[in-house]
C-alpha cells in the first residue's frame, strides 16, 4: 500500500544525499519490500507516537539513510543498519517503514 | 549520603563503569538489557563517601519496558547524573543526555567506547561537545579503565544547564545540529567481524552459524565438564577423601541417626557417593563433582556467547518461532539464561515488554528449561541408562515447550509485541571480564546451593527415620503409582525438588527404577515444581495470583505428560 501524503521532499533528500553516490529515483516502499542490500531514505513511519518514539530512539526517523542487511523468511524480522549500528525490526514494524530507495549513481 | 547514578543507554558500558567505581562486581554483556535490576556500590570522593547505582540501560525517559520504568524511577532520587554515552554511536545516545539536561539534577557525560572511535573512522571534537551540551565530557575506555580518574575528578563538577524542555523533533533537531559541528565520519572497507555480523542475520548463513553454534557449545561445555569430573573431582573423592569418611564411619560407630546424617549408609565398607546421603559423603559429592563441573562449564560458554555478542543475532533467528509461543525472539536470552539458573532467567524476563510474555516467558521457562543443576544430574544419573535416555527426557521437554507455549499464546489475553532491538557489533571478549563473571556465578551458585543442599539431607534424614515420609508416600500413592507408574516412595523426591532439583535426583537413584520409570521420574520431577528459590522470584516478578495460575499450570502440566510418558513408553 502506497502511502497517501510524502513528508519527505525531494530537494532536501537531495541536500542530504549530496556528495554520496545515492540518488534518490522516487521510489517510495515499505522496508519489508526493499531487497536485501538495498540502501535508502526513510521518507515515512506509520504509526502512533509509541512506535515513533521507539524507533526514534534506535535512529530510524524521516530523513535517514539506512540499508537493508536481511530479512527473516516467513514474516520474520528484518535487520538494517542505521548510523553504522544494525537493529533488528519486527515484520508488523517493518511494514510501516516507507523508504524511498535510491539506486547508486 | 549523595548519590550518582549511572544513566545511559542500554549496552554502552555502563556496569563495567559502575565496577571501575565501586569495585563492586556485576554481570557485563554484550548484549542490551544485561542489568535488569539496579546494583548499588560505594565510591570516594575526596573525603566524602558518596553511593554509585547502576541503572538499567533506556533510550529515553519515556519508559517502554519495566526496566526502564525502573531507571526513571531511581532517577528522581538521585544528586548527580554521570551519562554514559557510547561515543560509537553519539547522535542515538544524545536524546537521553538532552533529556537529562532538561531536568534539574546535575550532569556529567563520559564518552564511553572511545578507543572503538578510532578503528571505525570517527572523529567527535571533544571541546566542541563540551560547548554544546555546557557539561564536562570525559572520554572513557571502560573495559581498560582510561578516563576512569578523570570522569571520578569531574564529578563535583557536573552542571545542570537547564535546556528548555523541548518536543522530540526539536531534540532532533538540536542533536542534528550538535552532530553538524562535532562529529566528522571517515568511509572505511568492512572488516571481517562485519562480514560475519551480516551473515549471522541472514536466513541461510544465519541459520547454519546458529547450529554451528549451538552444537559447539553443548559439546564444549560437555567436554569441560566431564574432563572436570574424570580428571579432577572423582579422583579426589575417590583417592583422598573416601578414606576419610570411612574413617570417620569407624569412629561414630558405623550406624544410628548421628551416624547416617553425618557420613550416610556406608554398605560393605565402601562410599557410594550418589546414595549414601550423608553430609560428608553425597552432601559434599552431588554440588562439587557433580554439578559445579557442569556450572563451570556451562557458565563460561554462555558468557562467551554474551561477550561476543552473539545472543541478539540468535534472537532475530528464533523470532518466528517464539511468535508461535506467544513471544518474540529475545524471549530467547532469559531461555537460554534459564539453562543455568531458573532464578536469573525470571529476572531476565524484565527485558520483554508486556505481562503477559513475562508470565508466559516465565512460567516456560519454570517448568520446561531445566537449570544447570539438574541437567548435570540427568547427565550424571540417566546418562548410566544410555544417551537415548538422556535424549529422550530433553526431546520431551522440548516439545513440552513448544507445545505449552502454543496453549499459552492462545489461552492467555493480549498480543504479542513485536521484536525491536539494536544488535550489537561483535566484539573480542575481554577475558577478565569474562573470568570475573564467571566467577561471580560460579559463587553465586556454591553460596546459595551448599547451605540448601547439605540442610535438604539433615532434613531428609531426620523425616526417614520419623517415619514422616511414609504417610506422605501413602496419601499420595494413588497418584504417582497410579498415573504415573512410580513407586510410591518417589513422592518424596518430588517434595525435595522444592528444595533443591539436583539432590532430589539423587534421591532418585536410592529407588531402583526402571530406566523407564526414571525417565519418566526424571520429567515429572523437571517440570513438576520450581525449585524454592525460584519460586520466590516468581511470586515477586508475577505477584501472587499469576504465580499461582502459574504453579497450576506447572502441576497439571507435569502430571499430563509424566502420564502419557507413562502410557506411551
Amino acid at each position: 500500500m502506497m502511502p497517501k501524503k510524502r513528508t519527505w521532499k525531494e530537494d532536501e533528500l537531495a541536500e542530504t544525499m549530496k556528495g554520496t553516490r545515492f540518488m534518490p529515483n522516487g521510489n517510495l516502499v515499505t522496508l519489508t519490500q526493499m531487497r536485501s542490500g538495498q540502501s535508502g531514505v526513510v521518507a515515512e513511519i506509520q504509526g502512533g507516537f509509541g512506535l515513533i518514539d521507539r524507533l526514534n530512539a534506535l535512529g530510524i526517523m524521516p530523513g535517514k539513510r539506512i540499508t537493508k542487511i536481511s530479512a527473516m523468511i516467513a514474516r520474520g524480522p528484518v535487520t538494517i543498519e542505521v548510523d553504522r549500528v544494525q537493529v533488528a525490526i519486527g515484520f508488523g514494524m517493518a511494514k510501516r517503514i516507507i523508504v524511498e530507495s535510491g539506486r547508486v549513481r | 549520603m549523595k548519590k550518582i547514578l549511572l544513566v545511559g543507554n542500554p549496552n554502552v558500558g555502563k556496569s563495567v563503569i559502575f565496577s571501575r567505581l565501586t569495585g563492586v562486581r556485576t554481570t557485563v554483556s554484550n548484549y542490551p538489557g544485561t542489568t535488569i535490576s539496579y546494583a548499588r556500590g560505594f565510591l570516594k570522593l575526596g573525603e566524602e563517601k558518596v553511593e554509585v547505582i547502576d541503572v538499567p540501560g533506556t533510550y529515553t525517559l519515556e519508559p517502554t519496558c519495566k526496566a526502564e520504568e525502573i531507571a526513571l524511577r531511581m532517577l528522581q532520587s538521585g544528586d548527580v547524573a554521570v551519562n554514559v554515552v557510547n561515543a560509537t554511536n553519539l547522535e542515538r545516545s544524545l536524546y537521553l543526555t538532552l533529556q537529562l539536561l532538561e531536568r534539574p539534577i546535575p550532569v556529567v557525560v563520559a564518552l564511553n567506547l572511545w578507543d572503538d572511535t578510532k578503528h571505525r573512522g570517527i572523529a567527535i571534537d571533544l571541546d566542541r561537545l563540551k560547548v554544546c551540551l555546557g557539561v564536562p565530557v570525559i572520554p572513557t575506555v571502560a573495559v581498560s579503565g582510561e578516563g576512569i580518574k578523570e570522569l571520578v575528578e569531574n564529578i563535583p563538577k557536573a552542571t545542570s544547564p537547564g535546556l528548555p524542555v523541548r518536543g522530540r523533533d526539536d531534540r532532533w533537531a538540536v542533536i542534528g545540529e550538535i552532530i553538524h559541528q562535532v562529529q566528522h565520519i571517515d568511509h572505511r572497507h568492512h572488516t571481517w567481524l562485519e562480514r560475519l555480523q551480516d551473515a549471522s542475520v541472514k536466513p541461510f548463513t544465519g541459520g547454519i552459524i546458529a547450529v554451528a553454534v549451538l552444537v559447539f557449545a553443548f559439546l564444549v561445555i560437555r567436554f569441560i565438564a566431564e574432563g572436570l569430573i574424570d580428571y579432577v573431582f572423582d579422583p579426589l573423592f575417590n583417592n583422598l577423601w573416601a578414606p576419610v569418611v570411612l574413617r570417620l564411619s569407624a569412629l561414630m560407630g558405623g550406624s544410628g541417626l548421628l551416624h547416617d546424617v553425618v557420613v550416610g549408609k556406608v554398605v560393605s565398607g565402601e562410599v557410594n557417593y550418589v546414595e549414601s546421603f550423608g553430609l560428608i559423603s553425597s552432601g559434599l559429592y552431588v554440588p562439587f563433582a557433580m554439578v559445579l563441573p557442569y556450572i563451570v562449564s556451562f557458565y563460561l560458554v554462555l558468557g562467551l556467547l554474551e561477550d561476543i555478542g552473539y545472543l541478539p543475532r540468535l534472537a532475530v533467528l528464533m523470532d518466528t518461532i517464539m511468535h508461535w509461543l506467544g513471544l518474540h525472539g529475545y524471549a530467547i536470552i532469559p531461555t537460554l539464561l534459564g539453562l543455568g539458573c531458573n532464578v536469573p532467567a525470571v529476572l531476565a524476563t524484565r527485558i520483554l515488554e508486556s505481562k503477559r510474555e513475562r508470565f508466559i516467558a516465565s512460567t516456560l521457562v519454570s517448568i520446561a528449561v531445566p537449570c544447570a543443576a539438574l541437567q548435570a544430574m540427568i547427565f550424571g544419573l540417566v546418562g548410566r541408562q544410555g544417551g537415548q535416555y538422556v535424549l529422550l527426557v530433553y526431546g520431551t521437554l522440548f516439545v513440552v515447550w513448544v507445545i505449552l507455549g502454543i496453549i499459552l499464546h492462545h489461552a492467555v489475553k493480549g498480543f504479542t509485541p513485536e521484536l525491536l532491538i539494536e544488535i550489537p557489533p561483535y566484539r573480542l571478549p575481554t577475558w577478565r571480564l569474562l573470568l570475573q563473571k564467571t566467577w561471580m556465578r560460579i559463587y553465586g551458585f556454591l553460596a546459595e546451593a551448599i547451605p540448601i543442599i547439605l540442610g535438604a539431607i539433615v532434613v531428609i534424614n531426620i523425616l526417614y527415620s520419623f517415619g514422616v515420609f511414609r504417610a506422605i508416600a501413602s496419601f499420595t500413592g494413588p497418584v504417582v503409582t497410579g498415573l504415573l507408574g512410580l513407586p510410591e516412595e518417589a513422592v518424596i523426591s518430588l517434595v525435595i525438588g522444592f528444595l533443591r532439583k539436583d539432590v532430589a535426583l539423587g534421591m532418585l537413584a536410592l529407588l531402583g527404577l526402571t530406566t523407564k520409570q526414571l525417565v519418566v521420574a526424571t520429567v515429572v520431577l523437571a517440570m513438576f515444581f520450581p525449585c524454592i528459590a525460584t519460586f520466590v522470584v516468581l511470586l515477586r516478578e508475577l505477584g501472587l495470583r499469576k504465580m499461582c495460575i502459574s504453579t497450576g499450570v506447572m502441576i497439571s502440566a507435569a502430571l499430563v505428560t509424566g502420564g502419557t510418558l507413562n502410557l506411551i513408553l
